[in-house]
Parts: C-alpha cells; sequence; structure tokens
C-alpha cells in the first residue's frame, strides 16, 4: 500500500533524465587524517569489482557494498550476510564499504535507493542484494572453469575457493576476482532456499561492533579533515522567523573565531578554529529576529485546532468496510472514548552535523545521513553545482530515528563552508539546537466510537483522526490527487504493509487534516506509535464493556488475519496470559501490523503507591524471514526502549511559537533502571510473501501493552501521553 | 596547562573554562568520548579521573592538573581486551555506539568500587542515556564483565 521507496525512485529516474549522467566519481584536492579510517573513498583500492557488490582483493580479503546506512539496526552486517550467503566467500574475510551518491550518479543508479527508512533496509533490497552476490559467484566460477579450460558446471566453491574435483585443482576467489569481473554478468541468477541458508538467518556477530568499544569508530561528529575550522550555528528559534540582524562585535574578539555568517536568513553560524570556541562566540553574538507570525501560536491553540478537526464534517477516508455509523445506531451500547498523542523528538545521541568543503568548482560533505541522495540533492541546491560536481560520503550514524532521512542540517553545514570557499568546515548542533530545531513526531488525536450488541460483539467501529500529516511537510510525493496521505492510516488500512488488526463487520477510519506549524517529519514507526495505542486501548475498552477477556474478545475478529493471529497467540502463551509471574504483577495485551510484519506484546507491570514498574514484556515479531536473530532481539529491544522513554517521559511542547524543551532536562530519556525484561519470539511465517521490517515495527505494541496493564492494575484509562505527571493511584 | 591522559602529559593550550570534553576531542584527537548533550544528563562523554567516573562536557580543564590522571576510552586497555570490553564484544551490546564509550567507562568505574554489581546497583550506578536502547545487554555486559574480571 504505502511504499516510500517507489515514488522516490521515479522522482529520481526522471532528474537522471534531466541532468543527464557524467563523469565518475570526483577527486579530492587535500588529505585525510582520522577521517580516513572511516572513509571508503581513502580506502579504495585499485583492485577492480568483480562487480557492483562485490569487491575481492588478491589476499582474498572481500568488500561488500553497502548503500544502506547503518545507525545501530544492523542492517549492514544483515545485507551483508545476505550477500556473502550468495557468494560463498569466507565471513571471516569480509569487510563493508559505502558507495557514495555520486558514485551511484555516475552508474545509473545501479545499487538503487539509498534512503533508509521505512524498515525497508533489508526488506526491499534483499533481492537485489542476494543476486548481486549469486551473480558474483557465478563469474568468479566461470573465470576458474576457463582458465582450467573446464566446464564451470564441474567447478564448486566453498568459503572462497573454488575446486574442480576431477583434478583436484584448485583456485581462490582472490586469485581469480580480476578476471571474473571482466566477465557478461549471467542473465539467469538463481537464489537459495531460505531453508539451506548457512550465513543468512544465523544470530551471527556484527562486523562494526569492535570498533565501538575502543574509541575507533569514526561518527560524523569525528571527522577531522586538515585545516578544518568548526561551526555552531543558532537559527530562529520560532520555525518561520527570519534574521533581521546581528550584533558580532564581541564576538569577533572572542578567541579562534574566523568568521561569523547568517545563513538561509534565518540562522546565525561561528566559524571558529575549534566548536567550543565557536559556540561560546555565537552565545556572545547579539541576534535580532523576525519571529514571524508563528510566535502567536502556543500548544493550546494547536490543541483546539485539533480539538475543531475531531467533530469536522470533512475528513479524507482512509479505510471504510460496510455502514458504521447504522451498525453503531442500531447497537445495544455505544463507547466512546477521545486519545491524543503530543509531539516527539528524535534526540539522536549524535546531534546533528556535516562536514563540507566548498570550492566553485566542487563540493564535498561528510554526513550521517538515512537519505544518501536526498542528500546529494540538499547538497547540489545549496552548493549551486552541477550534481557531478557535489558528493557526499556517508559515515555512520550516531542514531538516526528519522531525524536523519532529512537533510536541513546538511544544507546549512554547506552553505557555511560556502562562506570559506577550500576550507572544510564541520557544522555541529548543540543539544539545543538538536531540540528546538527538529521535525518532529507529528501530533494527532483520535476520537474512537464502537457499537456492541447484546452479546458483546462489536457491530461497528469508528476511527476519527485529526491532526497532522507528515508528508505534507516532508514527504510530498505520498499526498494524493485529492490531497490525502495515507501515512496518517498506518497500522489501521485496509490492507498491505500497515493493514488493520481486526476484521470489523464495519469500520470508518477518516482523518481531519490539521497541520500546525509544528515541523513534523517521520520518527521510528511514526503513525503506528499512536494509531496502535489509540485502537489497542480503546479494544480493551471495547472488552471490558462487554464483559469479555481481552484476548478472546481480539482473537473473534482476527479469523482473516492469520499472522496477526500468530503473534498475538504466541504472546499469549509464551507470556502466560491470565498467570502474571507474581502476585500484584498486571497483564496488558497489544498487537499491530507495521512494515509487513506482525508485531505482539504482553507487558507485566506493578503499580505500587503510584509508582509504575514495567517488569517484562514478552514480544512476538513475523518479519517472513529472519536474517538475523539475534539483531531482531536487539532491535525488539531498542524499540521497546524508545516505545517507552516516549510514552513514561516524552513531549515536546510549544509557547509563543518556542519549542520549550531543549535538552535531557526537559526532554528525558529511559536509563537502565527503566528497561523491562524482554523475551522475544520470532516468527517466520517464510513462504511467497514480501518480507517484513525490523527497526521499527515493535516500538508500536509496547506502549498499549504497558497501558493496557496499567489498567488492568490501577482501573485507570490513560488516554494522554506522557505518563509523567498523570497520577496512577488507583482509581 | 599540562594534562595526563592515558599515561601521557599533553601540554594543552585552552581557555580554563574549556570543557575537559572538548580539549580531549578537539586538541588531543581522542573522538571516542562524546558529545551528547553539555550538561553532564547523558554520560556519553564519561571518562575517568583518577579512576572515578567524571561526566568531562561540564569539567573545566582550568579545574584539573597533570596530577591527576585521566583515562579516556582509548586509554582503558591495551587491545581492547578490559574486562568490559571483551563482555560487550562477547554479547553485541552496542547498536549505532555512540553512547557506548561512556557506558563502557561508567561499566569500568562501578567494577573498581564494587565488583560484584547487583541489579539494583547496577540501576543506581549506570545512568547514561542509550537512544537506541541497550539497556537489556548491557545488565547483562555489566553481570558478564563481572565475572570475567574475577577469573
Amino acid at each position: 500500500m504505502i511504499d516510500l521507496a517507489e515514488p522516490q525512485a521515479i522522482s529520481r529516474r526522471k532528474f537522471l533524465v534531466g541532468t543527464g549522467a557524467t563523469g565518475a566519481g570526483l577527486s579530492l584536492g587535500f588529505s585525510f587524517s582520522s577521517a580516513e579510517a572511516d572513509s571508503n573513498w581513502a580506502q579504495k583500492s585499485a583492485t577492480p569489482e568483480v562487480n557492483a557488490w562485490v569487491v575481492i582483493d588478491p589476499d582474498d580479503s572481500v568488500r561488500i557494498r553497502v548503500v544502506k546506512s547503518e545507525m545501530g539496526q544492523g542492517t549492514l552486517t544483515g545485507l551483508a550476510q545476505l550477500v556473502v550467503e550468495e557468494l560463498e566467500c569466507d565471513w571471516d574475510n569480509v569487510s563493508t564499504e559505502y558507495p557514495t551518491p555520486g558514485e551511484s550518479l555516475a552508474r545509473n543508479e545501479v545499487w538503487g535507493s539509498f534512503l533508509t527508512a521505512a524498515s525497508f533496509g533489508i526488506r526491499k533490497s534483499q533481492k537485489m542484494v542476494r543476486e548481486g552476490g549469486a551473480a558474483a559467484r557465478i563469474m568468479l566460477i566461470g573465470a576458474a572453469a576457463d582458465r582450467w579450460g573446464v566446464p564451470a558446471g564441474e567447478c564448486s566453491v566453498e568459503k572462497g575457493v573454488i575446486t574442480h574435483a576431477n583434478t583436484g585443482r584448485t583456485l581462490s576467489y582472490g586469485e581469480v576476482a580480476t578476471d571474473a569481473g571482466q566477465r557478461t554478468p549471467p542473465t539467469e541468477v538463481p537464489l537459495r532456499d531460505p531453508k539451506d541458508w548457512k550465513i543468512a538467518g544465523k544470530p551471527i556477530k556484527r562486523l562494526d561492533t569492535e570498533a565501538k568499544l575502543n574509541g575507533s569508530q569514526i561518527y560524523g561528529v569525528d571527522i577531522k579533515l586538515d585545516g578544518m575550522l568548526s561551526a555552531s550555528i543558532k537559527a530562529c528559534p520560532v520555525w518561520g522567523g527570519t534574521l533581521v540582524s546581528f550584533n558580532a562585535d564581541a564576538a569577533n574578539q572572542m578567541p579562534g573565531v574566523r568568521k561569523i555568517v547568517a545563513i538561509d536568513g534565518n540562522a546565525v553560524a561561528v566559524i571558529a578554529d575549534t566548536w567550543w570556541r565557536a559556540n561560546r562566540a555565537l552565545e556572545a553574538v547579539e541576534i535580532e529576529w523576525d519571529l514571524g507570525e508563528n510566535a502567536n501560536t502556543s500548544s493550546s491553540d494547536i490543541d483546539n485546532v485539533l480539538n475543531e478537526g475531531l467533530d469536522a464534517t470533512e475528513a479524507f477516508v482512509g479505510n471504510s468496510v460496510g455502514d458504521a455509523d447504522a451498525a453503531i445506531a442500531e447497537a445495544a451500547q455505544v463507547v466512546t472514548s477521545t486519545y491524543d498523542y503530543p509531539y516527539q523528538a528524535h534526540a539522536t545521541m549524535e546531534p546533528m552535523n556535516a562536514t563540507a568543503i566548498w570550492t566553485p568548482e566542487n563540493c564535498n560533505v561528510w554526513a550521517p545521513t538515512q537519505n544518501g541522495q536526498g542528500a546529494h540533492a540538499a547538497a547540489v541546491e545549496a552548493a549551486g553545482l552541477k550534481p557531478e560536481q557535489v558528493d557526499i560520503t556517508k559515515v555512520h550514524l550516531g542514531g538516526g530515528f528519522g531525524r536523519r532521512q532529512s537533510n536541513d542540517w546538511l544544507r546549512q553545514a554547506v552553505l557555511i563552508a560556502k562562506e570559506l570557499p577550500g576550507t572544510p568546515v564541520k557544522l555541529i548542533y548543540t543539544r539545543e539546537e538538536d531540540l528546538t530545531q527538529s521535525m518532529y513526531h507529528p501530533v494527532t488525536k483520535a476520537r474512537m466510537t464502537a457499537g456492541l450488541d447484546e452479546n458483546g460483539d462489536i457491530t461497528g467501529l469508528k476511527m476519527r483522526i485529526s491532526g497532522q500529516s507528515i508528508s505534507v511537510f516532508s514527504l510530498k510525493f505520498l499526498i494524493q490527487d485529492d490531497g490525502s496521505d495515507p501515512l496518517v492510516f498506518q497500522a489501521v488500512a485496509p490492507e498491505g504493509d500497515f493493514q488493520i488488526s481486526y476484521g470489523f463487520p464495519a469500520v470508518h477510519v477518516d482523518h481531519a487534516m490539521r497541520n500546525p506549524f509544528v515541523r513534523p517529519a517521520v520518527w521510528r514507526g511514526v503513525n503506528i506509535n499512536q494509531n496502535t495505542i489509540y485502537m489497542e486501548s480503546f479494544m480493551d475498552e471495547l472488552a471490558e464493556a462487554a464483559g469479555k477477556d481481552p484476548l478472546e474478545f481480539r482473537r473473534k475478529l482476527m479469523s482473516e488475519r492469520p499472522r496477526h493471529l500468530a503473534v498475538l497467540n504466541a504472546v499469549a502463551e509464551r507470556g502466560k496470559w491470565g498467570s502474571p509471574s507474581a502476585p500484584g504483577r498486571h497483564q496488558g495485551l497489544a498487537v499491530s501490523f507495521a512494515f509487513g510484519s506482525a508485531i505482539a506484546a504482553l507487558a507485566e507491570v506493578s503499580v505500587t503507591d503510584g509508582e509504575l514498574t514495567v517488569h517484562k514484556i514478552t514480544a512476538a515479531t513475523d518479519p517472513v524471514r529472519a536474517v538475523n536473530p539475534q539483531q531482531i532481539e536487539a532491535q525488539v529491544e531498542g524499540s521497546f526502549a524508545y516505545g517507552l522513554s516516549a510514552l513514561l517521559y516524552q513531549e515536546i511542547t510549544v509557547a509563543d511559537g518556542r519549542i520549550e524543551q531543549d535538552n535531557f532536562d526537559s526532554y528525558p530519556s529511559m536509563t537502565i533502571s527503566d528497561m523491562p525484561e524482554v523475551e522475544t519470539v520470532i516468527i517466520e511465517s517464510g513462504g511467497d510473501v514480501e518480507w517484513g521490517g525490523v527497526g521499527e515495527p515493535t516500538i508500536a505494541v509496547a506502549a498499549p501493552a504497558v497501558l493496557n496493564a496499567i489498567y488492568a492494575a490501577t482501573g485507570k484509562r490513560i488516554r494522554s501521553f506522557p505518563l509523567s505527571g498523570i497520577s496512577l493511584s488507583e482509581v | 596547562m599540562k594534562l595526563n591522559v592515558n599515561n601521557r602529559i599533553f601540554d594543552v593550550d585552552a581557555e580554563e573554562d574549556t570543557p575537559l570534553l572538548w580539549v580531549l576531542r578537539e586538541q588531543l584527537e581522542l573522538t571516542g568520548t562524546k558529545f551528547g548533550c553539555g550538561i553532564a544528563q547523558c554520560g556519553a562523554c564519561t571518562v575517568h579521573i583518577d579512576g572515578e567516573a567524571v561526566r568531562s562536557c561540564v569539567m573545566p580543564v582550568g579545574a584539573l592538573n597533570a596530577d591527576e590522571k585521566i583515562t579516556t576510552i582509548e586509554g582503558l586497555s591495551e587491545g581492547a581486551d578490559h574486562p568490559v570490553q571483551r563482555a560487550w564484544l562477547e554479547l553485541d551490546v552496542p547498536q549505532c555506539g555512540y553512547c557506548q564509550s561512556g557506558m563502557i567507562m561508567a561499566t569500568a568505574a562501578l567494577l573498581e568500587e564494587n565488583p560484584e554489581p547487583s541489579d539494583e546497583d547496577i540501576d543506581d550506578a549506570i545512568t547514561n542515556i542509550c537512544r537506541c536502547g541497550t539497556f537489556a545487554r548491557v545488565r547483562k555486559g555489566i553481570h558478564l564483565a563481572a565475572e570475567l574480571k574475577k577469573a
């Protein structure tokens, strides 16, 4: 249904036709120092590739090309596993490298989309990379067979050593890689049946762990180039406002300061020899802003706009089966509840940053971006150069969660570098800038209404969503001809990757789009978070009104949702639904479907003197195929921490147009003491079904399972978030 | 001023109020210690000063002298074989990894003071933020590191 990849690919192709793909990679006119370790530019050897995905050096070391960004989710390792599974080389010889968007442009997008979002890092490119590995294997064997003058069919390979059984001769991949690269790629590339996998599907260790234990992993903030300066930036505290003037007299006298500049008409940046000095000087710049009309808006105004949308007559319909109005009108009992969900920031551990060097001839950027081609486009525009004059070197991300899909910060870095042609400049946001100039999880409310018949069965259900569309602001290609945004209906859509969990006799889900000025964007799972809270909390409310067990109540509506039902059953069984593990503990359930994966959770909590403890969450996920089970477990645990931080603590509010939360003291994030035990059941339903995602889907079920367990513990139904500040005393 | 970092004496030219974090990162090129918040909330900048875990983003260098031994993630061990690093490797703890230098340094300091921390001790002592949510493996890693350290 909602496919982020395809529209992007189409627009990209149009772009290519329009500009023409010319010229191979750029050469850099300066040397690296510590950035060298992580820069594929510097590492590239003279070894020709076997194909776009595989480079094998004479010493048999294998470099796998990965275009998806590694931001902690393990995609780098997972994609390498899939390539190596088909390539049949020795895993111990494998490393990875990032091609650049510039290389991609010059090679007609041979690696497809770089965009690493919507949980499709693996699911949307698995076939492509497996075929890349398999094609390389066929070419390597072909090269060996030709050298021996024997049919390729008489040769076999194991761990990168090709054997001709009849004569006992062997050649290693490294010995034939150059010849293999000269061969015509095979047209038929059969793939291994997953049941025969030896590398893929196994819980093997990540490729990038060691560097993260000794300080040697280079992130964007760690880039160092010869002669590099650093910059700190402050944008207008109200989005939409502009810079009127600034007085830098005092700041210019401060140590290390090189230049103080206006950026984009709405920000001031200080460039200095160190970032600390740049930031100190920035604090001394006197800035006059025109705050613009948004300075009149506060959270209560936004709340009013969304409340109006709850009752609006016009709304975009996202899912409609039967006549829900009639079904509810005829019901014996009607239940209605209104929920709301706040703005939230991503707060990646690594603040936004990018390093750029600009000359009138070219521009190179080092950036932790989730969106390689988007970063390239943003840099091209900011640099005022041709696409082939600009390139992006990706570096590992210190967290992404969707914030690094947008490249607003990268644009600023290029504009700053442009102020000092030929000098590399690294822009790093303060945490304050990172949180107040973010693009946030959108704000919505939902009014849930359902009818129950005499037997307590649902006759029909209505869900009115009022609030923000992220697509209108940051993913315009998703907006439909009628102006609607299908992304709003994540986890409550009629079919596809975000299918609603229940086969209601009648259902009507619609969206009154209300777009406050606060910039929204993707955020781990985005709309599955609140939509699953709305639906799963309300399902428990209905079960209670019907006097039924929440598990049985759900199951009855899931007969045509076998994958949804399987994960729900899995958590009920493994988590021992109905039998909490200790006195005083209470359980709650949630199920959802997102990014092609079915997910469920069973939470066990206790509430003592109003204090909540989440003891354990049993999770189940069915991503169709599991490429690395131990990393899936890590993603489930991590998504729960992210989702529970949001549920427990996190809210972005607006006062007179300004974001009020600017650091981890006002925007808290959970620590180890809040982390529940997590047990994960992985279900591989397999078959000829498109794979589901892993990084995001499970985030949806942690919060509603905990909320339902809190209700079981206290009788208190919470419909507004976060929980901090809400009394959990028993009703 | 002079600083003793990872058993080497460095001459540092910085304003006295410059946080140790930025001297480490920008002048000594020890970038393993990370900037996360600047207000001692997140712990990504944790280093040891005379064996004690300190959040370097709020520690002015002017308050330090060369008699105080500063240890960063780069100097925690030779060959990354400190028990905490070995445990982290065994359990594949990091995700994005950005907070892990601080997490490892905080854990190493804890184990010096308390060789067998209970879960409650861990809850009290390890207050570092990890947005990827590696906490479950961090907890297992601390217990494993405690075992490895005894062995």
